[in-house]
């Protein structure tokens, strides 16, 4: 068996995904930037932090925001050894924790940074502010020990661009997760077998059905394709499209150009590629094609380049219609 | 939620692995979708619904969902639904179809390859995006939140903790879809670093890849095919809200509220199977359900010891129906759980006797 084909997948939003963030959020993320801690106050009394302009409980729609803290108290905490960077915004171990500002009623998820044998459920602790500060929940850069009995100072005056009265009305979050895509047993069979320069089906054994790429299954049936089938690289045209739109990929032919669905002789799933060596205007549903293979062949979808016409009489239309 | 309609598990199949290279999704669908079938003893063509849950975040492209339906069997064209959640609320979704008297049967199936990526990282998306998500909290971070606030009202200890996890491994070594089971004693537990305090790595589920599928059929479609089916006598999901900071996390109120509904209580429970992913869920799912002492919980192992994502709240059905049907046990309640904190909690109770 060989080894089987991974791929590194990374799902990202360059710059940042951007997000409007409503009137609650502005307040408490507005909050931030001056160095306040915002709560709302619930239908029931109690303070929430940070606010929502909705009531979680009851749905009523609520405005009435007060400031708290700016000390608070730990409620709970765990311990975080190994700091994720481009992730977590501290570059040492810290603790995620629960606290809960003074004058609310609730308590809120942010990051305490002491050292773990100082910490415990009850400590009091203190906003470390950042010096500049822009609508961000990082503008409160941690969580910091305060002594028993003793006053939070204020936060110092902002010294950031972003220190203005301008109401904050969006905030932009990367996100970043990574991952290892596999092929699976079926598609990998495939994909080898075109560095090898074969196209390879497969089929299931209560059906004649070839599916080209095989999935593993059937998907009539459900019944597994265990029964490997390897097609030709010649077919019939059952249906195009002349593409006028450039393409935004530098992969991208130049227009006007042809993509085609085309039933590779002996499979009986029409497959997608690239018709050239004719103008476009003389492509035609039942053309016979061939393919185009790259003259390296990599166990990729990159490995046939485009179809050509065989020079074959046209297929006659009851050869392809159920395709079509 | 109480039946109009008596609705019975009747089949169920499961597959799990750890970090398969081989095996994509829809290869861990076609397998178990056929066997729970075979074991239902129906005929693929005569399954009125059809329907899946699984996430799009766990393999990181969109719609992925759609390729499982390759290896279901969909022609001619079926009657298909899809929720992103575990296979439990799919399931759940599936009842609702047959009191409706829309259709008499269904086949469910839940999916997920849960080591594509950094599943504890992807978990951080589904909370608050603007607050929460953006400092970076894992699963397991906001879990240990939940399990300092248990422990810090119950006045329990990490000894209890451990208690669920050796008992899960152990139980766990019975089972062969478990991919993580030994024969572990307390203190050796207790003797491993504690990871994410206040849990330790045995405190956390295995990842876990893997399908399962269920299938259900109403009245007399049930007891043609079955012996003894597994009929659900309460089925009921309920939902806090995702504030984290603003629930009791000591608590799953919505559990107990699920629990209340299909009517757990109803009569005395032979078994309990708790989806649970850490050890200080299960105790405080034990409070919120009602399960009482002698009850015998999670005797597959449970969620810490075979946890296939948007799968193992399903398996839990399949778990205590399969117990059911073949009469080891009378009446039994299955939960699953979903979101952060047990924000999420479906709970349902299986009968064998009319």
């Amino acid at each position: 068996m060989t080894a089987p084909l991974v791929e590194h997948h990374v799902l990202e939003y360059p710059g940042g995904y951007t997000r409007s963030i409503g009137p609650a959020l502005s307040r408490y993320l507005g909050g931030l930037r001056d160095g306040k801690i915002v709560g709302v106050r619930l239908t029931d009394g109690r303070v929430m932090v940070p606010p929502t302009e909705y009531d979680p409980i009851t749905a009523a729609t609520i405005d009435d925001y007060v400031e708290v803290g700016p000390a608070g108290t730990v409620t709970a905490w765990t311990w975080v050894s190994d700091p994720r960077p481009g992730k977590h915004h501290l570059d040492h171990p810290f603790a995620f924790a629960l606290v809960r500002p003074d004058g609310a009623d609730t308590a809120m998820v942010h990051v305490v940074d002491a050292p773990q044998d100082a910490i415990s459920v009850g400590m009091r602790v203190r906003p470390r502010w950042k010096a500049e500060r822009v609508g961000y929940v990082t503008d409160l850069e941690a969580w910091v020990p305060l002594a028993d009995g003793a006053a939070a100072d204020p936060a110092p005056a902002n010294r950031g661009e972003g220190a203005n009265d301008e109401p904050v009305t969006g905030i932009t979050t990367p996100i970043r997760l990574e991952y290892d895509i596999n092929a699976g047993t079926a598609a990998g069979k495939y994909l080898l077998g075109l560095a090898e320069g074969k196209i390879l089906g497969a089929r299931a054994e209560d059906s004649d059905q070839v599916y080209v790429p095989p999935r593993g299954s059937d998907p009539t049936t459900g019944s597994p394709t265990t029964i490997e089938v390897e097609v030709a690289d010649t077919g019939t045209v059952t249906t195009f499209c002349i593409v006028n739109v450039p393409g935004l990929s530098e992969a991208a032919p130049e227009i006007p150009y042809v993509c085609a669905q085309i039933l590779l002789d002996g499979g009986n799933t029409p497959w997608f590629g690239l018709i050239q060596g004719l103008p476009a205007d003389d492509v035609r549903m039942g053309l016979r094609v061939h393919a185009i293979w790259a003259d390296e062949l990599k166990a990729d979808a990159s490995n046939i380049k485009w179809f050509e016409p065989t020079g074959e009489p046209d297929a006659p239309y009851d050869d392809y219609k159920a395709y079509a | 939620m109480s039946p109009l309609r008596d609705v019975a598990v009747i089949g169920f199949a499961q597959e799990t692995a750890v970090e398969d290279r081989d095996r994509n999704e829809v290869e861990f669908v076609i397998p178990v979708v056929r066997e729970a079938i075979e074991r239902s003893g129906m005929q693929r063509r005569d399954i009125g619904f059809t329907i899946s849950g699984s996430c799009d975040y766990l393999a990181g492209g969109p719609f992925t969902f759609v390729m499982g339906l390759d290896g279901v069997g969909a022609w001619p064209p079926v009657k298909e639904s899809h929720v992103e959640m575990d296979g439990a609320w799919a399931l759940y979704e599936a009842w609702v179809a047959i009191q409706t008297g829309d259709v008499d049967s269904a086949v469910i199936y839940g999916f997920g390859k849960a080591s594509l990526g950094d599943l504890h990282e992807v978990w951080t998306l589904q909370t608050d995006p603007y607050t929460v998500a953006t400092l970076w909290p894992s699963m397991v971070d906001m879990a240990a939140l939940q399990a300092d606030s248990y422990l810090t009202a119950s006045g329990r200890t990490d000894r209890d903790l451990a208690e669920v996890a050796a008992r899960s491994l152990r139980r766990a070594q019975g089972n062969p879809h478990a991919v993580a089971s030994a024969d572990v004693t307390v203190d050796e537990l207790l003797a491993r670093p504690v990871t994410h305090r206040p849990l330790r790595d045995s405190d956390v589920a295995p990842i876990t890849d893997g399908a399962a599928a269920i299938v259900i059929a109403a009245d007399d479609v049930a007891r043609k095919h079955c012996e003894r089916p597994a009929w659900i006598r309460g089925i009921e999901h309920r939902v806090d809200p995702q504030h984290l900071g603003l629930r009791d996390l000591a608590t799953a109120p919505s559990a107990a509220l699920a629990a209340e509904k299909a009517g757990v209580n109803d009569g005395a429970i032979d078994v309990a199977e708790i989806h649970a992913q850490f050890s200080h869920e299960e105790l405080i799912l034990r409070d919120a359900l009602g399960i009482a002492d002698g009850v015998d919980v999670n005797p597959s192992g449970g969620a810490l010891t075979s946890n296939p994502m948007m799968a193992a709240g399903m398996v839990r059905i399949g778990e205590v129906a399969n117990r059911i049907i073949d009469g080891r046990a009378g009446r039994g309640v299955a939960h699953a759980a979903q979101g952060p904190c047990l924000q999420q909690n479906l709970v349902c109770v299986l009968e064998g006797a009319r």
